[in-house]
């Protein structure tokens, strides 16, 4: 980047470089730099310059009883889902890391498969299963649904964290007469307790942000945030949406920084556990 | 060692390797479990439903099983008319002649009405001949036609919807040919589907490429700033950035507003609703999915290997194009396919910002489950994406050398 030496010609490839990608930056954040203003508007259109400043799409927001059923099933479906995705991620990320390689890669592969397989053949099969089931149009029914999906990425981060995990101070606190749940305990969990941690915080955020499956499995009772969503931009989109896309956006950078701490929290602790 | 003690040792090793597997599988059985109900089972049970044809059957046993011994070739034999009488008297007033109809009409438009017309105004046993009396009330029982659609959709199992979801039919006598012209659109929808994944692919790449060159050549602190950007969208509801680009885009929004202000235009664009809205929303949408695989590869490459190239005599470009390009392939490759496959499966984004002509298959497959209820044809449809995305996720693998990640 600093070569003392350069030509007139590098000099303007390196500023339209920079400017290119100053661009792409700024396509990459407007959205966000758009929704956020715009629901602190005065005005009922959705344009700028705005006429003044005001709460009220917010004070909208509180009033609207479809807004808080649909904040509080995203809530309750985004806990669930958090919790039993991340009770059997873990678990198997556990047994993973102890199986044989031909196995685990077997195993890995339709551990990761939700992730590949568009969301909307998922979600007509499971539609087709749950609905002779009376499934459909119920919370337990989305739950299951959500953790098919949430799981990847528990045992994707459990695993992340067993990588750096040596299974031999497992084995000798068994060794050492430690019982295995002991063992567990005192020995494994501190280790993969952020990657656990970070699983559980992408499987809420999986739940909270998922939509396709929502719209084949929930019922009017049922809808959540992405729901409402989808349901007021089809049929007349209002101000009250960018108040509700706001809160959304603060809850992403809420657990965007969540996660970005236990990712700095694990590298300190792996820098501090390196032999010297 | 004497012999006996290294047997005993071995066998007792054999015996701890042996719990701990069992242990480790124990430990991995209960997703496992959990996987296959929720999630093999129903994508079984989805390609199942492709070939799946029991509703006329259910309906009308007897005229199933008749028809099924007829040969197909002109009228069949008058016994078959009377059976139907009969059945359709039987059937009538239940959900599953109403099922039975639909299935029927999804061959020949019009189909439902006659069957349920024909079981409310069932000839009577003293009209007489029971093929001469339904001709008489509908002529279309008069025609070959109708009884080899009949014929096509007793089941048990069908080639039907696979077909369909290819523009393709199975004629009276029994060969594939074309489907009418009118009704040909699944081809016109994948080539469609494929087409808009591939641009925003190549937009993908050509906005991420340097962003991510970028972000891994910066000073840390910078890139880590810059990173940020990426971060935020990727981390942002995908609810919440399609309604904010529908807010974006609108005719009299702010984009348009700019431009106008600009003086660059003088009427509104149309952004939104049509093609554009939709490149423009799924490349957002995607773009961290390219940037952060070529960044942790760019990352891991030694920025002199370019510097080198330069000071040995190479134009930059070529440098650029010979030494650092070649570097980064597995990136690309990476980037490439994971956007290919994400935009290739999309639903809500072009539902939300595309018209009529921008929906890609799984808008169809979405609206055959829920709105039309032909769930033959969306199976049909789900399993020509799955191939598609199978196909797409083998060449990958081969390409990435592994599939998926490294489990340590």
């Amino acid at each position: 980047m600093s070569a003392p030496y350069r030509t007139r010609g590098e000099i303007v490839w390196q500023i339209a470089f920079r400017i290119f990608c100053g661009l792409v930056f700024v396509f990459l954040v407007l959205p966000i730099a758009a929704v956020v203003p715009l629901s602190f508007n005065a005005g009922q259109f959705l344009t700028f310059p705005m006429p003044g400043l005001s709460l009220r799409w917010y004070a909208d927001f509180f009033a609207s009883e479809k807004w808080l059923a649909a904040v509080s099933n995203s809530f309750g479906v985004g806990m669930a889902t958090m919790l039993l995705a991340t009770a059997l991620g873990t678990l198997a990320a556990l047994g993973l890391a102890r199986l044989k390689p031909r196995p685990r890669a077997a195993i890995g592969a339709l551990v990761l498969a939700p992730l590949i397989v568009p969301v909307v053949i998922t979600g007509v099969g499971v539609y087709f299963l749950y609905a002779p089931l009376r499934l459909t149009n119920s919370y337990l029914g989305l739950v299951l649904a959500h953790t098919v999906l949430a799981i990847p990425f528990v045992v994707l981060t459990v695993s992340a964290s067993l990588a750096n995990f040596d299974v031999n101070l497992w084995r000798a606190a068994s060794n050492l007469g430690a019982p295995p749940v002991t063992a567990f305990r005192r020995v494994v969990l501190p280790v993969i307790l952020p990657g656990v941690v970070s699983g559980a915080i992408f499987a809420f955020a999986t739940s909270f942000d998922e939509i396709v499956m929502g719209l084949f499995l929930a019922g009017p009772t049922q809808r959540t945030l992405p729901i409402q969503m989808f349901n007021g931009v089809r049929e007349e989109i209002s101000p009250t949406i960018t108040a509700a896309a706001t809160l959304l956006v603060a809850l992403s950078i809420a657990l965007l920084v969540t996660i970005e701490m236990l990712r700095r929290r694990t590298d300190r602790y792996m820098q501090k556990a390196r032999p010297t | 060692m004497p012999p006996q003690a290294s047997l005993a040792l071995k066998a007792s090793l054999r015996r701890i390797e042996r719990r701990q597997s069992l242990l480790a599988f124990a430990l991995v059985a209960p997703l496992l479990l959990f996987l296959l109900v929720n999630f093999v089972l129903p994508i079984g049970l989805m390609l199942y439903r492709s070939i799946d044809d029991p509703e006329v059957r259910a309906a009308l046993p007897r005229t199933a099983a008749a028809l099924d011994a007829w040969d197909g070739r002109g009228m069949p034999p008058p016994a078959i008319a009377a059976l139907l009488v009969d059945e359709l008297g039987k059937a009538n007033d239940s959900g599953d002649l109403s099922r039975a109809a639909n299935r029927v009409n999804y061959d020949i438009n019009g189909l439902r009405s006659l069957v349920m017309k024909t079981a409310r105004n069932l000839p009577t046993a003293a009209d007489g001949d029971a093929a001469q009396a339904l001709a008489a009330l509908d002529g279309r029982w008069g025609e070959a036609e109708t009884w080899a659609a009949l014929k096509r959709a007793t089941g048990p199992t069908t080639s039907f919807y696979l077909l369909g979801a290819l523009d393709l039919k199975r004629a009276a006598t029994g060969e594939i040919q074309a489907l009418e012209a009118e009704r040909a659109i699944f081809l016109k929808v994948m080539a469609r589907t494929l087409w808009i994944g591939f641009c925003v692919t190549v937009f993908c790449l050509l906005l991420g490429y340097p962003v991510a060159y970028l972000l891994a050549t910066a000073p840390t602190s910078v890139a880590n700033l810059l990173m940020i950007l990426v971060l935020l969208p990727f981390w942002t509801s995908l609810l919440v950035r399609t309604t904010a680009w529908v807010v974006l885009l609108q005719k009299d929004g702010p984009v348009n507003g700019l431009l106008q202000w600009l003086g660059l235009i003088d009427q509104p664009l149309r952004l939104i609703f049509n093609r554009v809205g939709v490149y423009v929303a799924i490349t957002h949408v995607l773009l961290p999915f390219m940037i952060l695989p070529l960044y942790s590869v760019m990352k891991g490459i030694a920025p002199t290997t370019l510097r080198a190239a330069v000071s040995l005599g190479a134009h930059p470009f070529v440098a650029f194009a010979r030494v650092y390009l070649p570097q980064t392939l597995p990136g690309i490759t990476a980037g490439t396919l994971l956007v290919f496959i994400s935009a290739i499966g999309y639903y809500v984004t072009p539902a939300l910002i595309g018209g009529a002509d921008d929906q890609m298959l799984s808008y169809f497959i979405a609206f055959y489950t829920n709105e039309t209820t032909n769930w033959g044809m969306a199976a049909a449809l789900g399993g020509v994406l799955l191939v598609i995305t199978a196909l797409l996720y083998a060449v990958f693998s081969r390409l990435a050398g592994q599939a998926g990640p490294r489990w340590a």
